[in-house]
């Protein structure tokens, strides 16, 4: 017994990985949880709009416990302009003044900020009008389906791509690949296509489902749409690729997923609104590429937010997608092809 | 084909040292040593997966060489007709030729029942007769075998070498490394390494007749680190002749790879 309880922990010891999930894990949860884990919004961007912003302004930055954040008045605003605002996501409230009573338009894509601007409003009384856009009920689900989709994309691209590309290194062929005469862009190629081609299938699938089993509605652009989860699956797929090449088998390859995977759900704005995680903490999520996807897909889905309104998750997307993916092929070509650039030492016989 | 003079280092540890061998057509060379001897690094060199800091690696281009490493050599989770099939494509072989070439290869290693096999299904001889077969399907100039019958049953290893011999026979220059010495004693020439370096170097006759010094059979080895066991006896070897006469034993290939490694650690 006594000999078996120490070989375990001698083996524990020099699994790095093992021991990174046992004790980096737990520390790097309760940290992150305990910032993170907040549904609370303590900051609603807010437009004032019409001829008394102002004064709208003053009076509801006063409102107790409404965190009402005025980033923009504009005396000359309109109903149009507010509703043009939120949908590409400049603020999450805007009111209109110039009638009685004043109309609050409210974002219902963000669905925590929506749910305390209208109880902030509520308290106000007749005062203010509401009107949710986008999410008039305010569903959980029609918020969450846009992100499940990217959550999903995210746990093929990584999880399965890396299992599929780590297999031929567990199996050996790997070298069998690499001496055969295809070019390793080839091979590499060859390998993920299948992938990309099933996460497209599959988001297809997700998305129609969301919308047929919720009701969640497809309010803009499909090409949109299509142009953000395409680099999307490009960066998952590159992280996918990079896994299986820090990785020696499925094992391995599934363990360094969850890595990658974990601060994706927690972080992403997914669970907790992004507004509500402390700069601490948030800076990390604007590293994630379901950040990004979540903005983009939530965007088009639920507020139709066109093409330009969404230029910054777009080209992160992009940068991220150069970025991993380049990298991670590289990688992949080095374990495929270690003699290149050295080849000079080996002559081909004619 | 061949190698002159490699030097090759796998991360700090020098696996070959100044390692040279010819690979005319036609012959089976058999590279012999124990774990860690630099058989595996010799082949993966010459196939261009390991780059060699000096010396040079004279090979035919990727296409005409046929590699099986120490693994299967074949995909599990593919049929033996999909793994024919998927190498032929990659060697651009036309559906016709990979027919042609499967109905040869496979009948010749008696896999044709198992053609809808899963390879990751099969025996552990008959996964490596496959990988042979996959190595042999674009009829190859080189054909490099890592370990093809570790682990084989031996009406499989009877099997493999008979492929392997005909392979030869068929103009193909065959490089197999091995553990078995009985299985090296049928090649047409031999190479023993030992840490890295050529301890012997020539057909399995030439290589048992340079043997050095004398080795003789014996229940009491004078100098046990000189001996070693055989069957019910010792063998023990003597660098400067027997001191009483004794007759010389039949030697084997296993003898001289074992007085070699001896020579090696004395000097």
């Amino acid at each position: 017994m006594r000999a078996m309880i120490l070989k375990e922990f001698r083996e524990l010891r020099r699994d790095h990985r093992t021991m990174g999930m046992l004790i980096g894990m737990p520390i790097l949860m309760l940290i992150v949880f305990g910032y993170a884990a907040n549904f609370s919004v303590e900051n609603i961007p807010t437009a004032a709009l019409g001829p008394q912003a102002e004064q709208a302004a003053t009076l509801i930055g006063g409102v107790p416990q409404a965190p009402f954040d005025v980033t923009q008045v504009d005396t000359t605003g309109t109903a149009q302009d507010a509703e043009e605002m939120l949908q590409r996501n400049e603020v999450d409230v805007a009111i209109v003044t110039g009638a009685d009573p004043v109309v609050a338009y409210i974002d219902g894509s963000s669905l925590f900020s929506a749910q305390t601007a209208v109880a902030a409003f509520n308290r106000l009384g007749d005062r203010v009008q509401t009107q949710v856009l986008f999410n008039p009920d305010l569903k959980t689900s029609w918020v969450m389906v846009p992100a499940i989709i990217g959550l999903i994309l995210t746990f093929i691209g990584t999880i399965i791509t890396s299992i599929g590309m780590v297999k031929e290194k567990q199996t050996g062929t790997i070298e069998q690949l690499a001496v055969m005469p295809i070019k390793p862009s080839t091979v590499i190629l060859g390998k993920i296509v299948p992938y990309f081609l099933l996460a497209s299938l599959d988001m297809v699938l997700v998305t129609v489902l969301g919308m047929l089993l919720f009701d969640v509605p497809f309010n803009g652009s499909v090409a949109v749409f299509a142009l953000g989860a395409g680099l999307f699956l490009f960066v998952v797929l590159g992280l996918g690729v990079f896994i299986s090449t820090i990785s020696q088998n499925v094992g391995q390859a599934i363990q360094t997923a969850f890595f990658f995977l974990l601060p994706q759900i927690l972080l992403s704005g997914i669970i907790f609104p992004l507004e509500a995680i402390p700069w601490a903490v948030r800076w990390i999520s604007y590293f994630l590429p379901l950040t990004y996807f979540t903005m983009i897909s939530q965007g088009v889905m639920l507020r139709g937010a066109p093409f330009d309104s969404l230029w910054f998750p777009l080209v992160m997307l992009t940068v991220m997608a150069v970025i991993v993916f380049t990298g991670a092929v590289l990688r992949f070509r080095r374990d495929l092809a270690p003699g290149d650039g050295k080849r000079a030492k080996v002559k081909a016989a004619a | 084909m061949s190698v002159r003079d490699l030097r090759v280092h796998r991360g700090h540890t020098l696996a070959l040292d100044g390692v040279t061998l010819e690979t005319p057509a036609g012959r089976v060379t058999a590279v012999v040593g124990g774990d860690g001897a630099g058989k595996t690094t010799l082949l993966e060199t010459m196939v261009g997966l390991v780059t060699a800091d000096s010396g040079t690696v004279d090979a035919p281009p990727r296409a005409r060489i046929g590699y099986m490493p120490s693994g299967a050599g074949s995909w599990n989770d593919l049929t033996v007709d999909e793994n024919v099939s998927f190498v032929g494509g990659s060697y651009g072989l036309s559906t016709n030729e990979v027919a042609e070439r499967a109905e040869e290869l496979l009948g010749r290693a008696n896999l044709l029942d198992a053609r809808d096999r899963l390879a990751g299904r099969l025996s552990g001889g008959m996964r490596q007769k496959l990988g042979f077969c996959l190595a042999m399907l674009h009829q190859p100039e080189l054909l490099i075998l890592d370990e093809p019958s570790t682990g084989v049953d031996p009406v499989s290893r009877v099997e493999l070498w008979r492929l392997i011999s005909e392979a030869a026979a068929g103009g193909t220059a065959v490089v197999m490394a091995t553990t078995y010495l009985d299985e090296a004693e049928r090649a047409g020439w031999v190479l023993v390494l030992d840490r890295g370096k050529a301890l012997l170097s020539g057909s399995p006759d030439e290589v048992i007749a340079s043997c050095p010094g004398v080795v003789v059979e014996t229940d009491a080895p004078v100098h046990p680190e000189l001996a070693w066991r055989s069957g019910e006896h010792f063998r023990e070897w003597w660098p400067d002749g027997t001191p009483d006469g004794r007759r010389p034993a039949a030697l084997t290939l296993e003898d001289v790879s074992i007085v070699a490694s001896l020579r090696e650690a004395v000097s």
